[in-house]
């Protein structure tokens, strides 16, 4: 058996201290009742689980190996870098694990259509693949901007049948794309499920995605313990919505681990360009929960500013704002240069291309190894791969012609 | 028409008279976007549409990001933002209201922006300018009790929703937790005009199920009204209406028509304001559609 647990959050009505509840329109509190009651037995039901396990490991591609990045550690010289690789994933980044998990839920629900936003386009793959999977109507919100930036991951939801609606109200970008997921599900509440792509939204959504994703933890701690008989360090994650974060961190809340979660500061923290919601926001509404979120004094939501499409997101999930405020986890930020250098770093180093949102998390690596010991032990999310990215790696790298070890140019030029 | 011996649990003194049990036609209340399509308009509009009928104001605190709304009132909203609205300038209007009237006034917006004014002092100061009551669509009844306490505290209603899938037990709850009079949504969906024979016989559904768990505030429906004939026909068995998005869509289009407002493509406004000089005959145009959705003629 495991140690007593002392973490135990949400509150029944799915707040986290402070954070959290259902700050929803009325049409949506009678499916979010049944909701809670269809997790709950869900997650009691051995069936199930069964076959959620079941397609993680056959579909999904579980569970994902724990690699020990041998060149990094070199370059840094101190601690070891170990990498949990949902990069791996079937889609190439963790959301598949919530999306497989939800639309079993929402099969049993009875529901025929599944609506989603996207921002990187991952969560919308992951969802339009479950779809495809399973043989549901598929309808994905997305930002305009966000569909120029990752226009691969546009074509890849189309081939997969599933009908991608741009959105061009406010930024453009995961904000807009997410109200406008939420008010066809008000309309459509009857026939249709919602997959929400992060730790967010309102009760039980934040909890539910947690289940989905707790795997990457689970399996973390197995696998470190197997190959190095003890517990990490430091845990390591980029934090958009917070899903990929939750997921390796919660299986370790109640160990002596380090934790440090990783935001996009954009153009830098008091830029004003900025998606570092932790750092720079104050607590307020958003999209069905309270949690911390970027806002004007008259407490209208700011446009948030990532060259990473998965983290140009003003609020983020309740539970970090628990997690930051209670201590348990450290929040830090790094600008858009300093993520590319890591996409360089990390691509030429150990021959993994992580996805820009990933790279966050080892862009601060820069700040964190020189504060640790050899004998020490450090895991990184690698939450998603880069081939997604390469448009905006390539321009990047392309405007730039001093930015640090551009990849190895393959143009042919006649 | 329902006949209500008093709703003692209303503490707002205009509400009540407005709900009075000798009443015979149905109560009519308008929403419109404070600050649209100008800053300037909002008084002439709430005190013409007092004028032509309106029972009660519902005025919208616009929030950048409207998710129980639909085009017409997104449009509104981020026009009146940009027009630099703010919660201090909504209140200011109220005040200025009251110097002229006494309609009821509910405030209708979304959490965020009055939690960063602070809650408290939001209903302090909404109280001193003559606020009535508040409809808060994203705060179910279960959520943050201390704002509907605070609000009774201060003689003002915390009206709350009920939609067409609530159960008849949350009904019930909702109607306990309510004051004021209790907001019938209709349709499920987000705000805005709707078409069909189909709306209209759900709705009548959601009525009976409406007059058997509601009984202790009155009842307003609302959501997809756009005509005299709606009104009067979902009306009949309830105290009244409310008219949002095509009254809103009504002040866009005359007021466009006029040259006094901005152009807009899909509910987005157009970049830069331009304004061009307006005759002024848009309100007079709206005032008629006002009188039109009361009186019928
Ligand atoms: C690879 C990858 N990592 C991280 C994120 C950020 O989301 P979250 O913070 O929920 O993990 C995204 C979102 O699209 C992503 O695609």
């Amino acid at each position: 058996m495991t140690a007593v647990q002392t973490y135990n959050q949400p509150t029944a009505n799915g707040y986290f201290g402070q954070f959290g509840g259902r700050f929803v329109p009325e049409t949506l509190i009678p499916v979010l009742d049944e909701l809670i009651g269809e997790l709950e037995r869900a997650q009691q039901d051995e069936q199930f689980l069964a076959e959620y396990h079941r397609l993680l490991t056959d579909y999904v591609g579980r569970p994902t190996k724990l690699t020990l990045a041998e060149r990094l550690t070199e370059h840094y010289g101190r601690a070891k870098i170990y990498l949990k690789r949902e990069d791996l994933c079937h889609t190439g980044a963790h959301k598949i694990n919530n999306a497989v998990g939800q639309i079993l839920l929402a099969r049993r629900m009875g529901k025929t259509r599944i609506i989603a936003e996207t921002g990187a386009g991952q969560h919308g793959v992951a969802t339009a693949t479950v779809c495809a999977r399973f043989g549901m109507e598929c309808v994905i919100y997305m930002g305009e901007e966000d569909m120029e930036r990752q226009r691969l991951n546009v074509d890849r939801m189309r081939l997969l049948g599933a009908e991608v609606r741009g959105v061009s109200s406010g930024s453009k970008t995961l904000k807009d794309a997410t109200n406008e997921a939420i008010r066809d599900w008000v309309t459509n509440v009857e026939n249709t499920f919602y997959i929400i792509g992060s730790v967010v939204g309102p009760h039980p959504y934040p909890m539910m995605t947690r289940f989905f994703h707790r795997v990457i933890g689970d399996e973390t701690k197995r696998q470190i313990l197997e190959r190095e008989g003890r517990l990490p360090d430091v845990l390591l994650a980029c934090v958009g919505g917070g899903s990929n974060a939750i997921g390796l961190f919660y299986p370790f809340l109640d160990d002596p681990v380090r934790i440090i979660g990783v935001e996009a500061a954009g153009f830098g923290v008091d830029s004003g360009k900025t998606a570092a919601t932790m750092t720079k926001g104050s607590p307020g509404v958003l999209h069905g929960s309270l949690s911390y979120l970027l806002q004007d004094d008259g407490g209208q939501v700011e446009l948030a500013h990532s060259i990473s499409a998965g983290l140009d997101y003003p609020g983020v999930g309740p539970e970090h704002s628990y997690l930051h405020d209670s201590g348990r986890v450290e929040y830090r930020a790094v600008t858009d240069d300093e993520a590319m250098t890591a996409v360089s770093l990390v691509s030429s180093m150990e021959g993994i291309i992580p996805a820009i949102e990933t790279a966050h998390a080892f862009a601060f690596l820069e700040t964190l190894m020189p504060q640790t010991d050899p004998d020490e032990l450090v895991v990184i999310n690698c939450s998603g791969r880069g081939d997604k990215d390469m448009q905006t790696i390539s321009e990047y790298f392309r405007d730039r012609v001093d930015a640090v070890a551009p990849p190895a140019q393959t143009t042919n030029k006649a | 028409m329902n006949i209500h011996s008093e709703h003692s649990r209303t503490r707002s003194a205009r509400l009540s008279a407005c709900f009075r049990p000798d009443r015979s036609d149905p109560v009519m209340s308008l929403f419109l976007t404070a600050g649209f399509p100008t800053l300037e308009d909002s008084l002439d509009l709430i005190l013409g549409f007092e004028q032509n009928g309106a029972d009660i104001i519902e005025l919208g605190m616009p929030f950048s990001d409207p998710l129980a709304d639909g085009p017409t009132i997104q449009f509104a909203s981020q026009t009146a933002i940009r027009n630099g609205v703010t919660i201090s300038w909504i209140l200011d209007l109220v005040r200025e209201v009251r110097k002229h009237s006494s309609i009821p006034i509910v405030l209708m917006g979304y959490l965020n922006p009055l939690l960063r004014y602070g809650a408290d002092r939001m209903i302090r100061d909404a109280a001193d300018a003559g606020v009535d009551g508040f409809i808060l669509p994203d705060l179910p009844v279960g959520e943050m009790p201390s704002i509907r306490e605070s609000i009774r505290e201060h003689g003002m209603d915390l009206i709350q929703l009920v939609a067409p899938n609530t159960s008849a037990e949350r009904m019930r709850e909702i109607d306990r937790q309510s004051s004021g009079f209790v907001y019938c949504v209709s349709v499920t969906g987000v705000t805005g005009a709707r078409e069909g024979e189909e709306v209209s016989k759900s709705v009548d559904r959601f009525i009976d199920r409406v007059i058997e768990n509601v009984a202790l505030n009155p009842k307003m429906i609302g959501f997809g009204i756009k005509n005299h004939e709606n009104a009067m026909q979902v009306s009949k068995r309830v105290d009244g209406f409310i008219v949002g998005s095509a009254l809103v869509e009504q002040i866009r289009a005359t007021a466009m028509a006029d040259g006094h407002a901005n152009h807009a493509e899909n509910g987005q406004p157009v970049a830069d304001s331009v304004e061009t000089k307006s005759s002024g005959d848009w309100k007079e145009e709206l005032f008629r559609f006002v009188r039109h959705l009361k009186f019928g003629d």
